[in-house]
């Protein structure tokens, strides 16, 4: 018991998964996923609703054990262990908070198991309800909690015992939006200071982007695409992953040139100039590709007007708008039939463009992402 | 309301009145001598000891045959789960006192055990004599009660709370005693304490095997025996009403602090039902069956008397016949008849009122909901022995306007005792029903046009209707083999119901087959009548047998 007086960052493991898979009954709840997620990391499953992200986080956890594959802390594999000799810490949803017992009990609760001394014991939980800043509360009973801070209870209770990896299935989905903007800034500022693994489940894809280190993109049981917040939305590999994270618009195309550091795509709107990042996809002539343009990236102007900027430039009629405040939401279809969106700053001046009037969209090179076919639309 | 406060005053209240009335009444002004009085009788303190000993005793040994039983069947995935839940609830389809019947059939100073003995051993053990039999008969009916609300109780624990418990370290039983025990105790309490009501007022248990030194017995030989102004029944009545509002209140005070533990949202939602197999299934299987096999002997021994001609020192009857069933169905068919049509009618009386109470205690804005609602939930606490001294004190001997003759003269006083003794059960199962049905249904028909009497016929009726009828059946069921109240009402012989009718048969020897005819009809009452509850339920049968 020696080696757990309180450095975090010594204990940190590194999450290894190998090829896990679940089935329930007809359902895939988990697919063949393979990860690694590092020492000290915050890692986000990201996912739309039922696409396995719980499940996955219950196999690290031991509640799940995987139909295959395997599951492994720190290089020791742990797929057989049950729960309670992980020590992997487990923060709930529902936050699962002992309606039976004292706050000070609640968080007490995993020590007493580890048969730390009283005295210990004490300092310990007062030490972990000051770093949620809990203190004062312990005699209470959870249901004379607001959700906020059973939330932090909960989180305390598990920090407590000081786990080599810290599991949070959307803790922060029953929380009110102002509430959950405090919690989520909470949450980082506590996971630095701690330095503790973390993998964070959500289906907010700006939760996501704000928390997180990496993040994996989940759809179907499947781990679709594995990158920074950056790269997830600035380079999607997947039309999934371009149109779940942010919206995106897609032109379909094939490869009709390509130079270094510049790619010519035949699309039906015409040709698509693509600026490529180094070592990045190179594609052949004659392949099939997608392309992805997000609505922010695209500039709406007045057909007459000359624009000197070297870049896609298309005609088009604007079909509707939706005025909302900082933003505007256009809907623009293309001359050869393409519907797009746009999302443009509201201008200072008010200008904005009506419904059924002739425009110009245009988007620069490198703001056009590929996505290679056969990921498939 | 007024027609409806009413009912319930003169037909729940008054008579509770005066029959505290009469315990307290002293020469001058109200007394506590007649309470001293009692308490200064050794028979009468045996009573109460024996009556609390029992219910107690009861409680003890059905916890230990309930909650394995419920745990196992919650907690464990085997096959054969659902055989064992169905056969723990068979033990309530017999009637207590038919129960008893059946043990001393089996159990009984000349039943088939102690035969077994004395040819093996050369002895015989008393199990049914006294107070023991009393204990045996009533544990092995009533732990079912106990079995289904530690069922329900875990069953609604959120299975995070568990697993937030692993996920920290525990497991095993320091698992159960630190986090599952607490969290099912409160449904546990309530099923004990119910248990515990049911046993302290049972009156025909301790007749059928005609031991009375029990608070319940005492009540009725006082009256029927002493007199209907022998102060000293009605001091015993008061002492029963007493217990049972005490362990009512109690209940209560459990159940409602049972609402924490149910499943939150966005829980897993997989309850831990563990799949076991090798030695620890065996042994689950092994005690189960060695329990159930033991509580549902007595369906066995009924069905068997019931086809017996001679059955008398032997392990088995030595000559069977149709003719118990044929004295029954033909020669005195009136026991049968007499039980479906007073029944019936208690069914429709409970299903009208409650319908009409659950829709004031749900929709009303009324003034006295909350005394409606104690008013309502008042039978409970009332044993069937207080509750036909009161009828009896009241209307005896007082011609009923518009009858011309005493109230309990006429059957009818079965009904109004039946229908008033269950209406708590029906309020439950329509008020259940109707708080399912969200106020924007009924809304939405108002805001098309539709008026609220339409609206109440076409909407709010039929989205009920399974509870109504679910309501309606419990009060059936139960009502059909009720014993305690029927004893003392049953104003002439061919007035009496099925259970009347058991009991008179099984004070003869020669009225034992008929009787066990009786018995078995009574069980395949009891029989359908809860599976149709069940199927219309659901899986929450046990919530039509809570307090
Ligand atoms: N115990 C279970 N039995 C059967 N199917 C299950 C079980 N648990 C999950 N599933 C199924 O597996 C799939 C993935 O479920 P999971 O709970 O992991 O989704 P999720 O991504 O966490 O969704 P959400 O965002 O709604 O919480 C779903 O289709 C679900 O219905
Ligand atoms: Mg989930």
């Amino acid at each position: 018991m020696e080696e757990r007086g309180g450095r975090f960052l010594l204990k940190a493991a590194e999450v290894h998964l190998e090829k896990v898979s679940k089935c329930f009954g007809e359902v895939w709840a988990v697919r063949n996923v393979s990860l690694h997620i590092r020492q000290g990391e915050f890692y986000t499953f990201l996912g739309p609703s039922g696409c396995g992200k719980t499940t996955l986080l219950r196999i690290i956890a031991g509640f799940v054990e995987p139909d295959g594959g395997e599951v492994f802390l720190d290089k020791e594999a742990v797929t057989r262990v049950p729960p309670w000799k992980r020590d992997v810490g487990m923060v709930f949803q529902n936050y699962a908070l002992w309606p039976h017992m004292a706050v000070f009990d609640n968080v007490a609760f995993g020590l007493r198991e580890r048969e730390v001394p009283k005295s210990e014991i004490k300092a310990r939980v007062l030490d972990a309800l000051k770093k949620v800043n809990l203190e004062g509360l312990e005699a209470r009973r959870p249901s004379e909690l607001s959700g906020g801070q059973q939330q932090r209870v909960a989180l305390a209770r598990t920090l407590v015992i000081e786990p080599r990896v810290l599991l949070l299935d959307e803790p922060l989905s029953n929380l009110d939006a102002k509430l959950r903007l405090q919690m989520r800034n909470e949450l980082v500022k506590l996971q630095k200071d701690l330095g503790i693994t973390t993998i964070y489940v959500t289906h907010d894809q700006e939760e996501a982007l704000t928390l997180s280190n990496r993040i994996a993109v989940m759809n179907q049981g499947s781990v679709i695409q594995v990158g920074s917040p950056r790269e997830i939305y600035g380079q999607p590999q997947d039309p999934f992953v371009a149109e779940f994270v942010g919206t995106s618009n897609f032109f379909p195309g094939e490869v009709v040139e390509a130079i270094p550091e510049r790619l010519l795509v035949k699309t039906q709107e015409g040709t698509i100039e693509v600026a490529i990042p180094e070592n990045f996809w190179r594609g052949r002539v004659g392949e099939p590709v997608l392309l992805s343009v997000r609505p922010e990236a695209i500039q709406l102007r007045l057909p007459q007007e000359e624009d000197h900027n070297k870049g896609n430039r298309f005609l088009g009629t604007v079909k509707t708008s939706a005025f909302q405040g900082p933003l505007v939401l256009y809907e623009v279809e293309l001359k050869r039939g393409t519907n797009i969106k746009v999302i443009s700053p509201n201008p200072k001046g008010g200008e904005v463009f009506r419904v059924g009037e002739e425009i110009a969209v245009l988007f620069e090179t490198q703001e056009v992402t590929i996505i290679p076919a056969g990921s498939g639309v | 309301m007024a027609a409806l406060l009413s009912i319930l005053a003169a037909f729940i209240l008054y008579p509770l009145a005066r029959v505290l009335y009469v315990a307290f009444a002293g020469e001058g002004g109200p007394t506590l001598s007649h309470l001293f009085a009692f308490f200064r009788r050794p028979l009468f303190r045996e009573a109460l000891y024996n009556s609390l000993l029992a219910g107690f005793l009861a409680v003890v040994f059905g916890s230990l045959i309930g909650l394995p039983l419920a745990y196992f069947t919650v907690k464990y995935d085997f096959k054969g789960k659902i055989v064992l839940q169905t056969l723990g609830v068979l033990p309530l389809v017999i009637p207590p006192f038919v129960g008893a019947v059946a043990f001393q059939l089996i159990l009984g100073r000349s039943g088939m055990v102690n035969l077994l003995l004395l040819q093996y051993l050369g002895t015989t053990v008393p199990f049914m004599e006294g107070l023991p039999g009393v204990v045996l008969v009533q544990t092995l009916h009533y732990f079912p009660f106990i079995m289904l609300n530690a069922a329900a109780s875990l069953t609604n624990i959120d299975p995070s709370l568990e697993e937030m418990a692993q996920n920290l370290g525990s497991y095993g039983f320091r698992l159960f005693r630190k986090v599952t025990l607490p969290l099912m105790m409160p449904g546990y309490i309530a099923g004990a304490l119910l248990v515990f009501i049911r046993v302290i007022d049972d009156l025909g248990t301790p007749l059928m095997l005609n031991y009375t030194k029990l608070l319940a017995p005492q009540a009725y030989l006082r009256i029927t025996t002493v007199g209907i102004d022998d102060v000293d029944g009605y001091v015993v009545c008061v002492i029963l009403v007493i217990l049972s509002l005490v362990s009512l209140w109690i209940a209560r005070k459990y159940l409602s602090l049972s609402e924490y533990a149910t499943v939150q949202r966005g829980a897993s939602g997989s309850s831990i039902s563990k799949k076991i197999g090798g030695l620890k299934l065996f042994i689950v299987l092994g005690i189960s069956i060695l329990i159930l096999g033991i509580s549902l002997l007595p369906h066995l021994g009924i069905a068997l008397l019931s086809f017996s001609k001679v059955w008398s020192f032997s392990m088995l009857p030595t000559a069977y016949t149709w003719g118990n069933y044929d004295e029954i169905l033909f020669r005195t068919p009136h026991f049968v008849k007499n039980t479906l049509l007073y029944s019936l009618l208690a069914a429709s009386i409970d299903v009208l009122l409650g319908a009409i109470i659950a829709f004031l205690l749900i929709r009303g804005r009324v003034f006295g909901r909350n005394l409606l609602d104690a008013i309502t939930t008042m039978p409970l606490a009332i044993p069937g022995v207080v509750l036909a001294v009161g009828y009896l004190r009241v209307f005896y001997g007082w011609n009923f306007p518009g009858i011309g003759k005493p109230l309990t003269a006429t059957w009818f006083i079965l009904v109004i005792a039946y229908s008033m003794r269950r209406l708590p059960y029906t309020v439950r199962a329509c008020y259940a029903a109707m708080q399912q049905i969200h106020i924007s249904l009924e809304e939405a028909a108002l805001n098309l046009g539709a008026s609220r009497r339409r609206t109440f016929l076409k909407i709010t009726l039929p989205l009920m209707f399974g509870g109504l009828i679910a309501g309606g059946l419990i009060s059936f069921v139960t009502s059909s083999v009720e014993l305690s109240s029927t004893i003392m009402l049953v104003p002439k012989m061919e007035f009496g119901p099925l259970s009347y009718g058991i009991y008179i048969y099984m004070q003869s020897a020669i009225g034992r087959g008929p009787g066990a005819a009786l018995g078995v009809v009574a069980i395949g009452l009891v029989a359908v009548g809860t599976y149709l509850i069940h199927r219309i339920f659901g899986g929450r049968t046990g919530s039509a047998f809570r307090v």
